[in-house]
């Protein structure tokens, strides 16, 4: 299993850099991770309203919501989450919220 | 002779036709992840199971999609196909191609990955099989500075594709190619950026022939169609009989809805029971051709065998015009999506959903009258669109 090391501290991801412990989740992670998936500077409030809503839908519902979905309940469109993510909410926003690695059709 | 590594691909390779093993057998004298790639696909057949693990999620900036993530699920064996992504890329419309954007194509791929490609994916896009992850974003950017753009994958709409039409066709109904072209320019976000409940295709073929197979493998197929009669020039009937063409057996019985009556001398069709299918025209192309007025039939909900069983695709306009700006037919997609997206479950095509709560509601719920050409199966129950406001119940005394 491939390991990072983010602040000073190492994680298990798998190989596409997806958290594998989601219970080692902490902002310093996605804060840290950010940088990756494109994202120069601080993570602003809006990003982390995404990161939240990801992170409190899964612990509810155990899988990641639909795009369209996450779009409406955060009164968003996709330009400004991919302006927001650059790398796109299933793999930039999930991954910064620590979500294991969402499934769907290629 | 030294013995074989793959002494099963080797068969593949050893019949009449060219095989898929010959081309990468000479990759893999360039390219490890070729040889590598040979070596998996031998263990498979071995041990009868695939090798590669289901789903990465890798991607190139401001795209949600194009990018198949692939990996190896035993990478100790085979390093080099460790990561081994599949890039789609939009095919032109209709699949033309100069030669210089062949190799353009072929010298991006040398570049950054295993060199080997798929032209053309069921999908219809460009295949470019195998390279890892550092190189997704260069080999996007140096595409796109060749003109390509990726197309669409996951939960998104998919590539739009269309047939050559009337690039070569002579009685093609429609132009195919601009409005697969139209489509695909005006839907940029649906393709790139997944939001869809599941995929979604369309597909545009020029006449009934549907060379796209759109009716059965795609969400919406464009077909282009006539209205009014066959005209039929009698004296190239008599030539093509004379010619030895047997109009009766060939052409007459075979007409679907026999419709068509030869006497010997002259062709008589009964255009009213004429389903438009192509059959004759196809045998006679100079004798007959499409009618007059040209459109399109509109079809919903085809689908291969995924996830439910597979569908054909339901005719839901059996005659739209199709002229650029297409604002009708875009109105339409746009209609449908959006009430597909409110109302499907995840992973549940057009098609499936359909099925589960009826003809009628999807009809009521993107504005669509219902018409006797909607029946799937003629003579069935056509009380099957009616509402119950619609059937006045008359008082029984
Ligand atoms: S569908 Fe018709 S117009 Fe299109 S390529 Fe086939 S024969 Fe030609
Ligand atoms: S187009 Fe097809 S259905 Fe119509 S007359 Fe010709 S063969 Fe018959």
């Amino acid at each position: 299993m491939p390991q990072i090391e983010l602040a000073g501290k190492t994680y298990e991801v798998d190989e596409d850099g997806f958290l594998q412990e989601l219970d080692k989740w902490n902002k310093e992670f996605a804060q840290a991770y950010a940088k990756n998936e494109g994202i120069e500077g601080q993570l602003t409030e809006e990003h982390w309203k995404i990161i939240n809503y990801l992170r409190d839908y899964f612990q509810k519902f155990g899988i990641a919501p639909m795009i369209r979905k996450l779009v409406k309940d955060n009164g968003i469109d996709m330009k400004r989450l991919y302006e927001l993510f650059p790398t796109g909410p299933a793999k930039g926003a999930c991954k910064l919220a620590g979500l294991s690695k969402p499934t769907g059709c290629v | 002779m030294a013995k074989s590594d793959t002494p099963l691909l080797d068969q593949l390779g050893g019949g009449k036709w060219p095989s898929f093993i010959d081309d990468m057998k000479q990759a893999a004298k360039k390219k490890p992840m070729a040889k590598d790639l040979l070596g998996q696909l031998e263990l498979s057949y071995k041990e009868k199971i695939g090798h590669w693990k289901h789903g990465g999620i890798v991607g190139v900036k401001g795209y949600g999609g194009g990018v198949i993530g692939r990996y190896s699920d035993c990478p100790e064996k085979f390093p080099n196909v460790q990561a081994f992504h599949t890039l789609r890329v939009n095919h032109p419309t209709g699949w033309f191609y100069k030669t210089e954007a062949l190799r353009n194509l072929c010298d991006v791929w040398d570049k950054h990955g295993s060199g080997l490609t798929n032209l053309h994916g069921s999908t219809g896009d460009i295949i470019l099989l195998g390279t890892t992850t550092d190189h997704l974003q260069e080999c996007f950017d140096d595409l796109s500075a060749k003109g390509f753009d990726l197309g669409g994958s996951g939960s998104a709409l998919r590539t739009p594709s269309a047939c050559v039409g009337p690039g070569r066709c002579e009685w093609a109904c429609i132009d195919s190619l601009d409005t697969c072209y139209n489509i695909t320019m005006s839907y940029q976000d649906e393709i790139h950026r997944p939001m869809f409940p599941y995929k979604f295709k369309i597909k545009v073929a020029a006449c009934p022939n549907d060379c796209v197979a759109s009716i059965a493998r795609s969400d919406l197929a464009i077909i282009g169609t006539w209205k009014g009669d066959i005209p039929i020039d009698q004296k190239e009937v008599a030539a093509y009989a004379a010619a030895g063409l047997d109009i009766q057996k060939e052409v007459c019985n075979l007409c679907p809805t026999r419709c068509m009556v030869y006497n010997g001398r002259e062709l008589k069709i009964y255009d009213e029971d004429c389903t438009r299918c192509m059959h004759c025209i196809n045998l006679m192309p100079k004798a007959l051709r499409p009618g007059p007025e040209k459109g399109a039939t509109l079809l919903i909900g085809g689908k291969a065998p995924i996830v439910e069983g597979a569908l054909l695709s339901w005719v839901i306009v059996p005659f739209m015009k199709l002229e650029p700006p297409y604002t009708e037919l875009k109105d339409l997609i746009m209609k449908i999506i959006d009430w597909w997206s409110e109302t499907a479950r995840s992973r549940e095509r057009i098609g499936e959903l359909i099925k589960r709560v009826g003809m009628r509601t999807f009809l009521r719920a993107v504005g669509l009258p219902a018409l006797p050409q909607m029946v799937k199966s003629p003579r069935t129950n056509p009380y099957v669109f009616f509402w119950p406001e619609d059937i006045k119940q008359k008082e029984v005394k």
